[in-house]
C-alpha cells in the first residue's frame, strides 16, 4: 500500500516540521531588545564582510545563537519524552511534569547547585547529573508507590507522581530560601528562563540529550507494541519489561538535561505530542521525531514572546507556555472524551 | 504440533495450574473448555510465556518455547486476545503489520514482503477491506478477525486463542470458528482454543480437553469429554447430553429441572 504519493504523504509532517522549525530559529535570532535584520544574519552566519556588522556579529555568535540552541535543545527533550511517556503510559496526560520526573530533576540540580560547585565545565556537568538522577530516582519512587503487586494502574501512577511533584517542589522552594545569595537567579531559574548565557551549558547537557534522544527515536515501533498492552507486546515479540525500562531511562535522561539549565517549564510535554497526534496520527514511529522537532519550534516561539510581550523585561519562559499550555490542555481535556483520535 | 508437558503455574502461594498436559496436533484444533476460573486464559498465558511457569515446558519442533527470548518465541506462537481495550487510533493495516514484528530489525523497518503477508492475512479473514478503518470505529466481531488476520502475520505454526467468541453475536461465533477451522485444516496450524460455549467447541473442535480448577480433567475427541458425568461434575450443575440434532456431534443442556 505504498505509491509515489503515500510516500510524499509520509515525508511531508517532517517537511513542515522542520520548515515552521526553520522559521523559529530564524526569529529566535533575529527578535530581542536589538532587532537584527535578516540580511544582516545571514552575513554573520555566512562570515562576510564581518567588519560590517561588528555589534550584531556579538549580538549573534554571544548571546542569540547559543540560547536559540539551549532553547532548541530543550523543547525537542520536552517534547520527545513526553511523546514518549504518553506512550510509555498509555495515559493522553502523562508528561514529564504529571508523574513528577521534572520535579525531580529540579530538586537534583537545585541540591547540585547548592553544593556551590565552580563554575567551570565539570562543575556544569555535574548539574545535569544530579538533576539525571533525581529525575531516576523519582521515576523509581513514584513507580513502586504506585505498584500493586505486578501491575501499574496508570491512576495510580499520576496520582503518586503529582503528590511527589508537590513534595519535591516545596523541597526545591525550602532550598532556595535557604541561599538567600542567588535567590533571585534561582527563582528564575525554577519558573523557566534560559538566563545562563554562553556555550556552556548547551555543550553539558549534549551529552545527556544524545543518549537519551537517540534512544527515544529507535523506540517507536515498541511504543506502537506496547498501546496494546504489555500482554499483546509481548506475545508479538517484544521483551516488555526491558523495552519499558530503557524507554523510561531514556525519557528520564532528555527531561533531566532539558529542566537542568532552562528550570521548570509545563506543557510542552503535554501539548506538543498531542497536536502531532491530531495533525499526523498516532503511530510512534513518527510521532516521537515529530514531537521533538514540534516541541523544539513550540519552545522557541514561546522563547521569543517572552521576549517581546514586555519588553525590554522578559517574561519567565514558563510563564509563557503555562499562559498558552493551560487553555489548550483543558481543550484537549475536552475533546479526548468522544475523539478517536488517541 | 504443540506439546505442553507439566505445566505447573503459581499466583503468588496460589496453585492455578497443576501438572497440565496437553498436545495439538498441527492441522488440528483444541478447544480448552472448563468453568469460569479454571485457569483457561492462565494457561494461554502461561504457554505464550507472558506470565511464568514454575515448571514445565512448551515443546514445539523441539525448542522449549519457555526458554526462548520473547522475539523468537513469537515466531512460533501467535496469540489472539480478546478484542477489548484496543488502541482506537491506530487503523487495521498497521495493527496486522504488528504481527510481523518477529522478524523486523530494530527500527521496525517494514518490508514489501511483510506487507504482502499482512495483505494476504486480511484476505484469509476476510477483512482487507477493513484495512484502512480505524480499530475504534470496528464492530467487535471485525476486531476480532483484525486481531486473527495479525496473528496470521506472524507466520507460526500453532495459533492460541484466549475465548475469541466472548463478545461476539452468533453469527460473528459462527464466522470466527468456521474461519479458524478452515485455517488449521488447511495451513496445518496447531490451534488451541479456550472456549466458553460447549456446543461451539463440541461442533468445531477435533480435540477438547477439560481444565477444572487448574488441572485437565479429561482429553479427548468431543463425545468422550463431553459427557454428563464429566461436565456436571465439572461445572457444579446437571447436565444432559443428546445427540446433536443434525451436526454430527454431541449437545449439551443443562438439565435444570
Amino acid at each position: 500500500m505504498t505509491g509515489d504519493f503515500d510516500l510524499y504523504m509520509k515525508f511531508l509532517p517532517y517537511l513542515y516540521a522542520m520548515v515552521f522549525l526553520l522559521l523559529t530559529v530564524i526569529l529566535s535570532i533575529a527578535v530581542g531588545a536589538v532587532s537584527i535584520p535578516l540580511a544582516d544574519i545571514w552575513r554573520v552566519l555566512t562570515n562576510r564582510p564581518p567588519q560590517v556588522v561588528t555589534q550584531a556579529a556579538t549580538i549573534i555568535l554571544a548571546l542569540r545563537l547559543p540560547r536559540t540552541a539551549l532553547v532548541l535543545l530543550t523543547g525537542a527533550a520536552l517534547g520527545g519524552s513526553g511523546a514518549a511517556y504518553q506512550g510509555l503510559f498509555r495515559n493522553p496526560l502523562a508528561d514529564p511534569y504529571l508523574i513528577g520526573v521534572a520535579s525531580g530533576a529540579g530538586l537534583g540540580a537545585v541540591l547540585a547547585m547548592n553544593a556551590h560547585w565552580p563554575y567551570t565545565f565539570w562543575g556544569l556537568l555535574a548539574v545535569p547529573g544530579a538533576a539525571f538522577l533525581g529525575a531516576l530516582l523519582t521515576v523509581l519512587l513514584v513507580y513502586s508507590l504506585a505498584r500493586i503487586g505486578k501491575t501499574v494502574p496508570t491512576t495510580n501512577l499520576i496520582l503518586a507522581g503529582v503528590a511527589f511533584s508537590s513534595f519535591a517542589t516545596a523541597l526545591t522552594s525550602f532550598l532556595m530560601l535557604r541561599s538567600t545569595g542567588e535567590l533571585r537567579q534561582a527563582i528564575a531559574w525554577l519558573l523557566g528562563g534560559s538566563t545562563q548565557a554562553g556555550w556552556g551549558p548547551v555543550l553539558t547537557i549534549l551529552p545527556y540529550l544524545a543518549i537519551g534522544m537517540g534512544i527515544l527515536l529507535l523506540s517507536g515501533h515498541a511504543l506502537n507494541l506496547l498501546q496494546f498492552g504489555d500482554d499483546q507486546a509481548q506475545q508479538l515479540g517484544l521483551p516488555v519489561m526491558r523495552t519499558r525500562a530503557l524507554i523510561l531511562l531514556a525519557a528520564s535522561l532528555a527531561t533531566a538535561a532539558a529542566v537542568s539549565f532552562s528550570g521548570i517549564i509545563g506543557f510542552i510535554g503535554l501539548i506538543v505530542p498531542h497536536v502531532m497526534r491530531l495533525w499526523f496520527g498516532a503511530d510512534y514511529r513518527r510521532l516521537v521525531p515529530l514531537s521533538l522537532l514540534g516541541g523544539a519550534a513550540a519552545l522557541l516561539l514561546s522563547d521569543v514572546l517572552a521576549r517581546v510581550v514586555i519588553a525590554p523585561q522578559e517574561l519567565p519562559l514558563g510563564i509563557v507556555t503555562a499562559l498558552f499550555g493551560v487553555p489548550f490542555f483543558l481543550w484537549v481535556l475536552r475533546r479526548s472524551k468522544n475523539q478517536g483520535y488517541w | 504440533m504443540l506439546k505442553i508437558e507439566n505445566l505447573t503455574v503459581f499466583y503468588g502461594a496460589r496453585r492455578v495450574l497443576q501438572d497440565v498436559s496437553l498436545e495439538v496436533q498441527s492441522g488440528q484444533v483444541l478447544a480448552l473448555i472448563g468453568p469460569n476460573g479454571a485457569g483457561k486464559s492462565t494457561l494461554v498465558r502461561a504457554v505464550s510465556g507472558v506470565i511464568p511457569a514454575q515448571a514445565g515446558k512448551v515443546q514445539v519442533d523441539g525448542a522449549n518455547l519457555l526458554a526462548l527470548p520473547a522475539m523468537q518465541r513469537a515466531r512460533y506462537l501467535a496469540v489472539v486476545p480478546q478484542a477489548v481495550a484496543m488502541p482506537p487510533a491506530f487503523s487495521a493495516w498497521e495493527t496486522v503489520l504488528l504481527g510481523r514484528t518477529p522478524y523486523l530489525n530494530f527500527l521496525g523497518q517494514i518490508s514489501e514482503k511483510d506487507e504482502q503477508i499482512a495483505r494476504l492475512a486480511l484476505q484469509r479473514v476476510d477483512a482487507l477491506d477493513l484495512a484502512e478503518r480505524r480499530v475504534g470505529e470496528l464492530s467487535g466481531g471485525e476486531q476480532q478477525r483484525v486481531l486473527l488476520a495479525r496473528a496470521l502475520a506472524q507466520s507460526t505454526p500453532i495459533l492460541l486463542l484466549d475465548e475469541p467468541t466472548v463478545h461476539l453475536d452468533l453469527q460473528h461465533q459462527v464466522n470466527l470458528m468456521e474461519t479458524v477451522c478452515s485455517l488449521a485444516h488447511s495451513d496445518h496450524l496447531a490451534v488451541l482454543v479456550a472456549l466458553h460455549d460447549l456446543n461451539l467447541a463440541a461442533i468445531y473442535a477435533d480435540r477438547v480437553a477439560l481444565l477444572v480448577a487448574g488441572e485437565v480433567k479429561a482429553a479427548g475427541t468431543a463425545r468422550e469429554v463431553l459427557t454428563p458425568e464429566l461436565i456436571s461434575a465439572a461445572y457444579h450443575l446437571p447436565v444432559r447430553v443428546v445427540a446433536h440434532p443434525f451436526a454430527d456431534a454431541p449437545w449439551v443442556l443443562p438439565d435444570s429441572n
